[in-house]
């Protein structure tokens, strides 16, 4: 376990040098914030029918969603994008540890960064200003903070079977564009997936994509009560483990068939 | 004048020519862009479902907005890719050679590059549009598809102005920022939608500062009958759409002011 941590920690630490292009990051979050806020009060206004979540929690749960943007797993890391296409991976092949938990503890790193980077100071703004509520007890918190654990994991498992597809088409683009609608739709952050029509609800809830950004900002909000919140971080783990192990496995097969492009 | 119209036109035809050098990765390309943007408007369309209406708009009539601005924006990606990727231009030095050379450095900057990749979301919003058209259109005369169309040309206007200014910036940034990003892909997100639903501040903005209101919500109301919106009356309405010219030639001087500032990094 110690390399892996250590190549996380490094990583982290390196990655959390990036702070002024972070704070640019946050007035971009702020604008959309605002927007999404305003689109949400809209359609509440004119709707008399008792929706599966109030307006107030749609709000608190669109700025979390800006704060907690790093958790989806839009893109690949860079460093190990690199690495397979330049043909150096036959050097990390050479590397005394295991190269899916070296990826792994990677993108682990590039996702936690970015997420401490924004939502450390969006928090104030959004709280404060913005009609963000805090979370309604001290066991939804701690809940939302399990979970945003399980989210990151079980988003990185996700980030790295994207790079082990690469290993049979070299470049991640043809896979990001088809998974990035997938995870942007069933995830909930185009829209809270309580919102969405009844009828699709049995496979939103079945999806691992609800335990990125869904179930965690329901456990802060009380939504999904924090007694409960053993079902969200079984549902993550389940999850986890399942993609995991595919990750390996075609890891392994891709491995044995690797070519390496450079010279 | 005419010359340079000429040249940029050269200019993208062989940009557009180099693009197509791999036609099946172009064409994947282009569905999966097409996909991407079409997940935003099943957002779009499932808040109705679950909503009815949005403050008294009907699906089709937000599709009309939708489907205007995502094409004005598609339009303006495509054929502002020079701007968009300016910063590493001047991050380079080459900005240098096209200073060297006899004719307009916004000419060349915006002939030196074109994405027809970005041409996936003018599918995804003309479908839209095409929605809007066949729910509402069916006493519009030419007048009022004429007036359509200007929108759309007139949004893409604006949406190339910005991204002028974003490339402005460089001048004095180096670097590219991703705040300049809020003003085209947030616009547009923005404008996808009535500018009534938002607050007074970002209405005014939206409406005097950079008009994209001027070249959707405010003519497309009077396509829809609504009567004075957002405060502006009907008759200044048919006229707003100008306002996008007007636009880009403005963040065209501006280009010149930061021209003549500028000093190349020396490499």
């Amino acid at each position: 376990m110690r390399p892996y941590l250590a190549v996380f920690e490094a990583r982290t630490r390196m990655l959390l040098q990036y702070r002024a292009a972070a704070l640019a990051g946050i007035a971009t979050q702020i604008y959309w914030g605002v927007v999404l806020a305003a689109i949400f009060t809209a359609f509440f206004a004119r709707s008399a029918a008792v929706q599966p979540m109030s307006l107030s929690q749609t709000i608190t749960y669109i700025w979390l969603g800006q704060a907690m943007l790093a958790l989806i797993p839009w893109n690949v890391e860079s460093e190990t994008r690199d690495v397979i296409r330049t043909g150096s991976v036959a050097y990390e092949l050479l590397r005394p540890v295991d190269l899916y938990g070296l990826w792994y503890a990677r993108v682990a790193a590039a996702r936690f960064a970015p997420l401490v980077l924004r939502a450390v100071p969006l928090f104030p703004f959004a709280l404060l200003f913005f009609g963000m509520a805090p979370p309604v007890s001290g066991a939804s918190a701690s809940a939302w903070l399990a979970a945003t654990l399980g989210s990151l994991l079980l988003g990185c498992a996700i980030t790295n079977l994207v790079h082990v597809s690469m290993l049979f088409t070299v470049d991640p683009n043809g896979v990001l564009r088809l998974t990035i609608p997938v995870v942007m739709i069933f995830s909930g952050s185009l829209i809270p997936l309580p919102l969405m029509p009844e009828w699709i609800q049995g496979l939103v809830a079945f999806l691992p994509f609800g335990g990125l950004i869904d179930s965690p900002f329901r456990l802060y909000m009380g939504h999904i009560p924090a007694s409960d919140a053993w079902i969200v971080l079984l549902h993550q783990a389940v999850w986890t483990c399942v993609l995991v192990c595919i990750g390996r496995s075609a890891l392994k097969r891709g491995v044995h068939t690797l070519v390496i492009h450079g010279g | 004048m005419s010359y340079s119209l000429h040249l940029y036109g050269r200019l993208i035809l062989i940009a557009l020519r180099s693009r197509m050098q791999y036609p099946a990765s172009f064409v994947m390309q282009l569905a999966g862009t097409a996909l991407l943007t079409g997940t935003e408007f099943v957002a779009v369309w499932a808040l109705f479902a679950r909503f009815g209406t949005l403050a008294g708009w009907r699906l089709e009539e937000v599709c009309l907005f939708y489907g205007m601005s995502n094409l004005g924006y598609a339009l303006a990606e495509c054929l502002g890719e020079g701007f968009d990727k300016f910063a590493q231009q001047v991050r380079k030095g080459d900005f240098d050679r096209l200073l060297l050379r006899p004719c307009s450095t916004s000419m060349q900057v915006a002939g030196s590059g074109m994405d027809p990749m970005r041409l996936g979301r003018l599918v995804q919003g003309g479908a839209v549009l095409a929605y809007a058209a066949v729910s509402l259109g069916g006493a519009w005369d030419w007048l009022e598809i004429g007036l359509i169309i200007g929108c759309i040309l007139s949004g893409a206007c604006v949406f190339v102005g910005l991204l002028v200014l974003q490339a402005t910036l460089c001048f004095w940034t180096i670097e590219s920022l991703e705040i300049a990003n809020v003003l085209t892909h947030g616009g547009n997100e923005a404008a996808q939608f009535p500018f009534d639903i938002y607050g007074p501040g970002l209405r005014r903005f939206f409406t005097f500062v950079v008009p994209l209101a001027c070249v959707n919500i405010l003519p497309g109301a009077v396509l829809l009958e609504r009567g004075p919106t957002l405060g502006i009356p009907a008759w200044a309405s048919w006229g707003a759409p100008l306002m996008g010219p007007l636009f880009f030639l403005i963040s065209l001087r501006v280009w010149e002011f930061g021209v003549r500032r500028y000093r190349s990094t020396g490499t």
